[in-house]
């Protein structure tokens, strides 16, 4: 069963794939909200239920950095903004009973329920999973949080990071003998978002087929932990630990064995070049691009001795990439059909980088505020219902009258009224 | 018995390729109906090591086992007419076609995706690619490692000392980032099937899927050009911030996350510090406790409140001192069970050890019968209530399913013996 009467503003857009689904949608920070993201650019109604007394502000990316101008505040937080473009959003005051009240209804209108609070703060609110399904007895429950709403430590608390480092992520990253670099953001932010996009999916599937709803429950830190699968099995299988001398390693290639295989300086502050070959056809036409006589060192002849020496050959890989552009080196090995790129800083890949110009990576949307921002895009396309990244996200409230005129029939004045009251 | 998984009974044939197992296996695990076909001397990925019990071979590849998870498996040479009929055959029962194929090949072959799809209305397809199926640098040459680092992760991983280079995280990632959009695009297409009754092909880029799987770089640069530095363990950023990264009492690390920043939290590390008998050593505990007694902290006044600022550097100044009295995981639980959120940094088979996940259920026994043997594997990313994920058999043999998966096409087992002599299998 779809939702009825979609809004003014998603019919006067052509469908997209998701157009028939609503979302009644709590999430927040990157975790969540880029789960939502997904399905608003794919034309899924996704309505923001916002805290009016807090200004959002739950949401921290609601006012931090980066600005496109000189304004602060939550409605100009240019991160909040990349993750929930296409999203209504309304202001709800869940502390009062007419708040509530008007929330019981926008859940019965509404496919799916997602959030990323903290274990427990849904049924605080009242409207843990029996309150949702009592109230829209098909409804999809998705929630994500770090540790899920079971096990021991199902009340502690998480961000990125801190996932990333529960789960093994950070540990892995890394060279001998530092400490662990770990990923210089929120990787499992991310992905978590990805996962929990999949289950809302996957949930929608399953209601398409059987009718039934259902409660997801998604723990991020098991996410992550579904991602490092080939260690957790030399594990199991082989009781070898990850936790060993010369690891983590992580520029060189776990599998398949490669060599060279790594992150090289190159010509330049702060300049570097990922180089990889993949077997001895690469190696060998690597050799004819270096011309130097050290790649015919007999040590470096066949992969076993690549792997066994691969601390000189590194050496010798990064004397010769040093005092080269990265770009053109990269460029003079591709000719030669092997796998080389400059590491790109964010300018050079977002605005130089022919690959993700011709994609259409990197959309304009237009916020009520902000105006006309640059935004991530999706790295899909499809040949008939493809993605589109035109709205900003929502202001604090921003959608709150047309979205209660539209889904709940209210009027000016009773819109006026809930104002007053405090509820909206 | 287990409830069916959501795509229980979806048809979906995935050419093998490590670039899109993992997208493979996440349908699969779900109880998509997944036949993995293979080159006839095996997917390169079967020879990826660690092996079971370090010996190679070709069904001994942990690698392959763990991607490979719920497929069925056959072997089909795509350039023999033999094969490529047959794939057309397969073709013509599925449900969904996932491939990883340079982008020239299938068409090479006469089998190229938009014709299939035309001949098959209802098809969804879907082609993962390092850099799109027609981009301008479709024929370019890459790894996990290129991907990862021309598509901008690695730029934000490393160190504070630039003199080290940046890093990629372990675990081909890029495969995964772009596995999940992978299926994202999958199921968004089958629900847009299910109710037009029309199937499309989508095409997935590995390079871009990096690119928008960068949260702050992306966006600090497109909506201020600005551009974040790495730094050890924590955020890339414009400015440089303080370590976050501590090693404890027993040598290894934790995070520390975000510093306390309420009246309760100060509290709560005071109490600490006072509990393990730090006070003495500690004289900015008063400011903790003065923390404690504020009715709020505005934490935009750090840098020009000085009260505020050194109530802010003195709860962080707590947890560091904390953090080097105690094992990495005493800190984790303590700071934890005070509400205060910090992580252990676990190896991956630490983190699958720990009593949280085993008291989830989280580890899966999956059989082996060809070793006789029962494995503990990885399990849900995700706990469904009544459509549960759920690895239904361990990874493909080579060419195991072979007299099944034809049989249901139709094929008598004369007819098998036949493609077999003609090399199609």
């Amino acid at each position: 069963m779809a939702s009825t009467s979609p809004g003014p503003s998603a019919a006067a857009r052509p469908a997209g794939a998701l157009s028939r689904y609503r979302i009644c949608d709590f999430t927040g920070q990157l975790a969540g909200a880029g789960a939502t993201r997904w399905l608003a650019a794919f034309g899924a109604d996704v309505i923001r239920i916002e805290d009016p007394v807090r200004q959002g502000a739950w949401d921290i990316l609601r006012s931090m950095p980066p600005y496109v101008d000189e304004r602060r505040g939550v409605d100009f937080g240019g991160g909040f903004n990349n993750h929930n473009v296409e999203k209504r959003g309304i202001a709800l005051n869940l502390r009062t009973p007419k708040g509530k009240e008007l929330l019981a209804e926008l859940v019965k209108r509404s496919d799916v329920v997602s959030e990323n609070f903290a274990a427990g703060v849904m049924e605080r609110l009242g409207f843990g999973y029996p309150r949702l399904r009592e109230l829209r007895p098909d409804v999809i429950y998705v929630s994500n949080c770090g540790f899920g709403h079971t096990g021991p430590y199902r009340s502690f608390k998480t961000w990125g990071p801190i996932v990333q480092a529960i789960c093994g992520l950070t540990f892995s990253s890394g060279l001998p003998d530092q400490p662990p670099a770990g990923w210089g953001y929120s990787y499992m932010d991310h992905t978590g978002g990805y996962a929990m996009a999949i289950a809302i999916l996957l949930a929608l599937v399953h209601r398409e087929r059987t009718g039934e709803g259902q409660w997801v429950d998604l723990s991020c830190t098991e996410a992550g932990l579904t991602l490092t699968g080939p260690a957790i099995l030399d594990y199991t299988v082989n009781g070898r630990p990850s936790r060993r001398p010369g690891q983590p390693h992580s520029n060189r290639s776990e599998w398949p064995p490669m060599a060279p295989h790594g992150i090289y300086p190159a010509l330049g502050e702060d300049a570097w070049i990922a180089i990889a070959c993949r077997d001895e056809r690469d190696w060998r036409a690597f050799a004819s691009v270096v011309d130097l006589p050290w790649t015919a060192d007999p040590r470096f002849a066949g992969l076993a001795g690549r792997l066994a020496h691969q601390d000189e050959l590194d050496r010798a890989v990064s004397a010769w990439t040093r005092a080269r552009e990265r770009f053109a080196t990269a460029e003079a090995l591709q000719a030669e059909g092997v796998p080389a790129s400059a590491v790109q800083r964010p300018g050079e890949r977002i605005d130089e980088d022919p690959n993700t110009r011709a994609w259409g990576l990197w959309p304009t949307v237009t916020h009520s505020k902000m105006g006309r921002v640059r935004v991530d895009g999706m790295p899909v396309h499809f040949s008939k219902t493809d993605w589109r990244i035109e709205r900003g996200a929502p202001c604090v409230g921003e959608h709150t009258d047309e979205v209660l005129r539209e889904l709940l029939g209210l009027s000016d004045a009773e819109l006026a009224r809930l104002r007053e009251e405090g509820v909206t | 018995m287990t409830p069916a998984g959501p795509l229980e009974g979806l048809r979906v044939l995935e050419l093998s390729s490590e670039r899109c197992a993992f997208a493979g296996k996440l349908l699969a695990d779900m109880g998509a109906d997944l036949v993995l076909i293979e080159p006839p001397g095996g997917d390169p990925m079967r020879s990826h090591p660690p092996f079971a019990g370090d010996r190679p071979g070709p069904e001994r590849s942990l690698n392959w086992w763990h991607h490979q998870t719920s497929k069925r498996g056959i072997r089909l040479d795509l350039g023999r007419p033999a094969g490529t009929e047959l794939f057309r055959r397969l073709v013509a029962g599925a449900d969904l076609v996932l491939e990883a194929e340079p982008p020239r090949r299938l068409p090479e072959l006469g089998l190229a995706p938009e014709e299939l799809c035309a001949a098959h209305p209802a098809l969804i397809w879907i082609s993962l690619t390092p850099f799109g199926r027609s981009a301008p640098r479709a024929d370019e040459q890459a790894t996990d490692l290129t991907i990862l680092a021309g598509g901008g992760p690695v730029w934000s991983c490393g160190y504070d000392d630039h003199s080290l280079p940046p890093i990629r995280g372990a675990g081909n990632q890029g495969h995964q980032i772009a596995g999940h959009y992978a299926v994202l695009s999958a199921l968004t297409a089958l629900l847009h099937r299910m109710q037009s009754g029309l199937g499309q092909q989508v095409d997935v880029n590995m390079h871009a899927a990096a690119n928008v799987t960068t949260e702050m770089a992306s966006y600090h640069w497109l909506v201020q050009r600005g551009t974040v530095q790495r730094q050890t363990g924590r955020h890339a950023m414009e400015q440089p911030t303080l370590p976050t990264q501590v090693q404890c009492a027993d040598g290894r690390w934790v995070t520390t996350g975000v510093p306390p920043r309420t009246p309760r939290e100060y509290q709560y590390v005071y109490d600490w510090i006072v509990e393990l008998g730090l006070e003495p050593e500690f004289p900015e505990a008063v400011f903790l406790q003065r923390g404690a007694l504020r009715e709020s902290i505005d934490l935009s006044q750090i840098g020009r409140d000085e009260e505020i600022t050194v109530i802010f550097g003195a709860g962080r100044e707590a947890l560091l001192l904390i953090a080097s009295r105690v094992p990495a995981y005493d800190f984790f639980v303590g700071a934890q069970r005070r509400g205060i959120s910090v992580g252990v940094i676990y190896s991956p088979d630490e983190a699958f050890e720990d009593e949280h996940f085993r008291a989830r259920g989280f580890p899966v026994e999956v059989p082996h019968p060809e070793l006789g043997q029962s494995f503990t594997y990885p399990g849900a990313p995700y706990r469904f209530e009544k459509s549960p994920w759920q690895i239904s058999r361990r990874a493909p043999l080579l060419g195991e399913h072979e007299e099944e998966v034809l049989g249901e096409l139709g094929l008598d087992a004369v007819a098998i013996a036949k493609l077999r002599a003609d090399g199609a299998l």
